[in-house]
């Protein structure tokens, strides 16, 4: 069977998959609804967590864009696993005690004060639309390159369904289907990787085989690092950023982890602290199989991708680099008519481009892997940008029904809340499908902003809320304004007002905007702190609360008073 | 009551002793061994990883996930021994 059939029967598979379950989930409460009920395992919570995280961009782009910066590209294999430790360490527990349903909840009832928690149900809003706009397109990449239609049908498909489970099942029919899609997407991304491992270097175990050796006895990494060198690039294994700046940067995409609303609300929907703690364990299990094994498929992808063309004569060319010419995201390009394609650092000579996007894509059509494989990592890309896009739907709608209209209609009944719930879902999902269609220029650029924004803004304030009875709603309220300003101000300045200085000699202390979410976060703790010191200390039913909140027990009765 | 408010007390000190140390080991895995220290880890090599880059994109990840089950085990020990663990 060739390819498209593959693709056509595995990834409606996995589509009918999801929607029965959506229907045997379906939620009848806003406790199932924003939360599941409170009442799953955390084992499967983990897994559902680990879905909702690993996103298009971790399943496709993240070993791409390894691959082609070597050691720099540890930043986000770092920062977005590191951020679990704290997660787990320092919010979830307490949150999970705390025991409603969302952070602007937290942030609201913690600094008592309505402003608080607008505040924060804007920036939760901005970066769940980001986000969500970004996992849209991810759906329509796939859709297009495999199911050969165009990317708005291929959009429109893929709203349709995360409309049909996220509307209808809430946080239970996600938490569910997203058990399956990490199945899915893990499979998909094993695989192949462990094929490819196999083929190059004889250990089924990727892993391991990053650290093992070719055919010809060298090790892979070192043969790497000469190829490279030879064709005057850096060594693989060795940075080109500052060492300031890779600090930075990864310290803002832990910290903006520990942050993002969409992967905070997880830990609400276990039965106890206990389970909050062992499910981001288990989370983090689930999200470092992937990974660790994504650092080799980069260097196995490079490594494959130069050998096989390289040097090569230009009309002699394997089958994989005309298949992917047609989408132009590899492009070949004979600039000295000598018939050979070479691939230099040097942009005036280099005949070779390849999409970064298109590393995971391709690696089965690069190692020449059964077509089978090729359509099940269709089906993976589709599980890992669903499950992220439906998450961040849920946050949404949760953040305006809940925190908008609950707030300030308090008197409505559940019904209709569950009824706002649900419209509000379903505008997220007609916003963001816009979004995926008609993407803004510039949506890797605001993935810094999200990232930027959840260390900077959300991340201070719940630590000082739970580490520090002393901190207060003006401590609070000024240290987020101050640290969301300077942050968005940084960014937007060497993103879209002078992006031609965006360059190291005129960044603060040499960290780009990528990595100065870190410096906002530093400003929020300190500006926080002294306006705390100087204004009076918060009422005496909130210092009990933040005691009752850092004790395990009792966290089931909290829903109930 | 004071009895009680003075155990709890010394519960919270516990755990932030906890999550010192183990925040301190967090620090020193992914930002000490993966990124201040590479260049002198480098030059030591375990099979064909260089120590410093096996840090930043393996062995930082490996200490997380033990780091976090540490934990649980820990507090888990601890909730049991002040009486406050969930029934």
């Amino acid at each position: 069977m060739d390819i498209l059939t593959w693709t056509y029967i595995l990834v409606g598979l996995s589509f009918a998959l999801y929607i029965g379950i959506a229907i045997y989930t379906r939620a009848g409460s806003t406790k199932e609804f924003y939360t599941a009920g409170g009442g799953v395992s955390p084992l499967a919570n983990g897994m559902a967590t680990a879905a909702d995280w690993m996103s298009a961009a971790s399943f496709i782009s993240m070993a791409g864009i390894i691959a082609f910066s070597g050691y720099d590209g540890s930043v986000y294999l770092m920062g977005w696993t590191g951020g679990y430790v704290l997660l787990a360490l320092l919010l979830a527990p307490y949150l999970r005690k705390f025991g409603k349903f969302t952070v602007p909840d937290f942030v609201g009832d913690r600094y008592y004060s309505n402003k608080a928690r607008v505040v924060a149900v804007f920036c939760a809003l901005f970066i769940s639309f980001t986000y969500v706009a970004g996992q849209m397109r991810g759906v329509g990449i796939v859709f297009s390159r495999y199911l050969e239609v165009d990317i708005e049908t291929g959009v429109l498909i893929g709203m349709t369904i995360v409309f049909f489970y996220a509307v209808m099942g809430g946080m239970k029919g996600i938490t569910y289907t997203q058990v399956a899609q990490y199945c899915v997407l893990i499979f998909a991304f094993m695989v192949p990787a462990i094929f490819i491992s196999i083929q190059l270097t004889g250990n089924p175990i990727p892993q391991l085989g990053l650290g093992g050796t070719v055919q010809d006895g060298t090790y892979l990494l070192d043969k790497l690092d000469g190829v490279l060198l030879d064709m005057g690039f850096e060594e693989y294994t060795s940075g080109r950023k500052s060492m300031t700046d890779i600090f930075a940067i990864t310290l803002a995409l832990m910290v903006g982890t520990a942050g993002l609303p969409h992967v905070i609300v997880r830990f609400f929907t276990v039965p106890r602290v206990k389970d909050a703690r062992l499910s981001a364990g288990y989370a983090l299990v689930f999200i470092a199989i992937l990974y660790t094994t994504a650092p080799a498929i980069a260097a196995f992808g490079i490594y494959n991708a130069i050998d096989t063309v390289a040097d090569k004569p230009v009309n002699e060319l394997p089958v994989w680099v005309e298949n992917w010419k047609k989408t132009n995201l590899i492009t070949v390009d004979d600039v000295n008519n000598d018939g050979i394609v070479q691939y230099t650092p040097n942009p005036e000579t280099n005949e070779l481009n390849i999409d970064k996007d298109i590393m995971v894509l391709a690696a089965p059509e690069i190692a020449v892997l059964p077509n089978w494989v090729v359509g099940l990592v269709a089906a993976g890309g589709m599980a890992a940008a669903l499950s992220t896009a439906a998450g961040l739907l849920l946050v949404i709608s949760t953040s305006v029904s809940r925190d908008l209209f609950r707030t300030f209609v308090p008197e409505m009944t559940e019904k209709t809340e569950l009824i706002i719930a649900r419209v509000s879902a379903a505008f997220a999902v007609i916003i963001a499908g816009y979004f995926g269609i008609n993407p803004p220029g510039f949506v890797a650029e605001v993935v810094a902003f999200a990232f930027g924004l959840a260390a900077a803004s959300f991340f201070p304030v719940i630590i000082m809320g739970i580490f520090s009875t002393r901190m207060n709603k003006e401590g609070a309220i000024a240290g987020m304004v101050t640290g969301l300003v300077f942050t968005l101000a940084y960014i937007i300045y060497f993103k879209f007002i002078q992006p031609e200085s965006n360059s190291m000699d005129n960044w603060w202390f040499g960290i780009s905007p990528e990595g100065i979410g870190t410096m906002g976060m530093v400003i929020n703790f300190v500006v926080c702190y002294v306006v705390s010191k100087l204004t009076p200390p918060p009422p005496e039913d909130v210092q009990e609360m933040i005691q009752e909140i850092r004790i395990p027990r009792g966290a089931g009765e909290a829903h109930n008073h | 009551m004071d009895n009680h408010k003075q155990q709890m007390q010394k519960y919270w000190k516990r755990n932030i002793r906890t999550l010192l140390i183990l925040l301190a080991v967090w620090f020193i895995v992914s930002f000490g061994f993966g990124i201040l220290l590479v260049e002198p880890l480098n030059a030591i090599k375990i099979g064909g990883y260089k120590l410093g880059f096996w840090f930043a994109q393996q062995g930082s990840i490996f200490s997380f996930v033990i780091l976090i089950f540490v934990y649980v085990y820990r507090m888990n020990k601890l909730d049991e021994e002040f009486d406050v663990n969930e029934k």
